[in-house]
């Protein structure tokens, strides 16, 4: 029987989705059945691909309102449990960063610095439903003449709070080595001398865009999973670097594609937002993003069959070049390398350390496509595509 | 950052000595007094929480002793907070026994209790700071 060329639309995928006939397969299943079947039975065969990560990723936040108090304030300066948050909005309107520190926090003085509380730990805490201080001082107004208010609110007493993160799910990273003679504590983890350890953050072949490499479905208004409820992507997130060097297949080499997340915080789960700290570097959030991709044709089956064999990045030592400023690279490894626990380097075997959890990123692929199959997430047609390598339209 | 909860006890002679405070001045280190009594017969009792440089640390514990303090380590367990916890794997780079590993192919991050040594490097290398320090409490009451 001659085969189709498959084409369908997410329309189509939807309809599937409403009439519970869709298939729904996680990006490993994928990897094992284009890999069984190749991309074109794969495609007429698959519907949506889930995804999925779940790391620190530095660059989240949440937008709040607290709501007018009595008397009226415009709040000029914002703290919560101790955190500042940015106020430099209208008068009730704040943003509190993942990374910024306790404001009486010791940092770095003692080195390296613990960071036990900062942003992140705020998200946290209210998204656990847990009451937080919330203090503003002002400097008074004719219409805001409060100076300075205390008070505990929860996550339900905000009128209005949103997750939104300016840069998400970053499409590769280094594979951070230290060939100094000292440990190193940086935004990558503990990175002990003399190549002690290699370490690495992403979840390879479940990873939202190195399923989608060249951004053919994912825009402003893709629909997602993001700290555990739904979130839209709503542009393309800060650094976001599509022309970067990539390997046949369309996996870049080193950073590329970012996404910039939003949704509800009051929807989502504290297991999928928590606060971290990483020794000697900072306050963050880990957050949990899975993306659906929809097999629109076979080219998106044959993306999402990547494995990790086939994504590869770039070792940067973080010991003397990095802090440089120079990101020289020092040579390419695989992610199964990673992932086998050894990278050979310099003719040393090197231990692996994962920052990126696997098992998390696989939970929320596993969820995103339980969502999916239930008929309780539709796909949504992106209005805008996220920017792609000028490489793509040269294939 | 070096922090390790210690008892002291006190002989009577030196009740009176601002020890804390020069373990602030002289050895730049910060404490967290979690217990302190005196005992009818004079002698004191201290639970502290001591945090600073390594080295410091190890010379305000030598101070101590040399007052004729009776110093001791009580944080010996180590557990991990198995709900925050978030397998990552980033405390695999510093255990030095291996008792924190992960399981391939499925990535699962194992603590084996029996393997630590109770060295505590994991404590504040792991982001999620689910490895925790478990001290006798039946110390502070
Ligand atoms: S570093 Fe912490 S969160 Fe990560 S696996 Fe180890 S104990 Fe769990
Ligand atoms: S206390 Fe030391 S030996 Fe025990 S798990 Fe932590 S790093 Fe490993």
């Amino acid at each position: 029987m001659p085969q189709r060329r498959v084409s369908k639309t997410i329309k189509d995928i939807n309809r599937r989705i409403k009439e519970g006939k869709a298939v729904v397969v996680t990006a490993d299943e994928m990897t094992n059945i284009v890999k069984k079947k190749g991309p074109r039975k794969a495609a007429q065969e698959v519907d949506v691909v889930t995804t999925g990560t779940f790391a620190p990723m530095c660059s989240s936040g949440a937008f709040i309102n607290f709501g007018h108090t009595k008397p009226a304030t415009k709040a000029a300066r914002v703290w919560l449990n101790g955190v500042p948050a940015y106020a430099g909005l209208a008068a009730v309107d704040g943003y509190i960063g993942a990374t910024e520190p306790a404001e009486d926090d010791p940092l770095n003085r003692v080195h390296p610095g613990q960071f036990k509380y900062g942003g992140g730990h705020v998200i946290h805490d209210l998204v656990a439903g847990e009451r937080v201080t919330l203090r503003a001082t002002a400097y008074g107004t004719d219409c805001y003449p409060n100076k300075e208010f205390k008070k505990k609110v929860a996550l339900d007493d905000l009128p209005y709070a949103v997750l939104l993160n300016p840069r998400n799910a970053y499409q590769n990273y280094n594979c951070a080595i230290n060939l100094s003679k000292e440990t190193i504590y940086t935004y990558m983890g503990v990175i002990k001398p003399n190549l002690g350890n290699a370490n690495y953050s992403t979840s390879g072949q479940l990873s939202p865009l190195f399923n989608d490499p060249y951004y053919l479905t994912i825009g402003l208004g893709t629909r997602i999973f993001l700290g555990g409820a739904i979130g839209y992507v709503i542009g393309p997130g800060t650094q976001h670097n599509p022309n970067v060097k990539r390997r046949k297949n369309g996996i870049p080499l080193g950073p590329a594609g970012t996404l910039m997340v939003m949704g509800e915080l009051k929807k989502m789960v504290p297991r999928w937002v928590a606060g971290v700290s990483m020794l000697g570097y900072g306050c963050s959030l880990a957050v949990g993003v899975g993306v659906p991709i929809p097999i629109l044709n076979e080219e998106m089956a044959s993306f999402t069959g990547v494995s990790d064999e086939e994504i590869h990045t770039q070792v940067v030592d973080y010991g003397n070049d990095y802090p440089k400023g120079e990101g020289t690279k020092l040579g390419q490894v695989s992610y199964a390398e990673l992932k086998s626990g050894t990278i050979r380097f310099n003719g040393q075997d090197v231990p692996a350390v994962p920052l990126s959890s696997y098992i998390r990123a696989l939970e929320i692929a596993r969820i995103l496509k339980g969502w999916i199959e239930k008929g309780d997430f539709l796909l949504s047609e992106p209005q805008e595509l996220l920017p792609t390598a000028s490489s793509y339209h040269k294939r | 950052m070096y922090s390790k909860m210690l008892s002291l006890r006190f002989p009577k002679k030196i009740v009176n000595e601002p020890v804390a405070v020069n373990l602030v001045k002289k050895f730049d280190l910060s404490f967290n007094i979690l217990k302190a009594t005196i005992y009818p017969r004079k002698e004191g009792f201290m639970v502290l929480e001591l945090s600073g440089h390594r080295k410091n640390f190890q010379k305000g514990v030598r101070y101590l002793k040399g007052l004729g303090i009776k110093v001791e380590s009580i944080g010996q367990d180590i557990k991990r907070d198995e709900e925050t916890c978030f397998q990552c794997g980033a405390c695999t780079a510093v255990c030095p026994t291996g008792a924190l590993y992960i399981k391939r192919p499925d990535m699962e991050v194992i603590f084996d209790r029996d393997s630590c040594s109770a060295c505590e490097l994991c404590v504040s290398a792991c982001p999620a700071r689910a490895m925790k320090v478990r001290f006798d409490r039946s110390l502070l009451y």
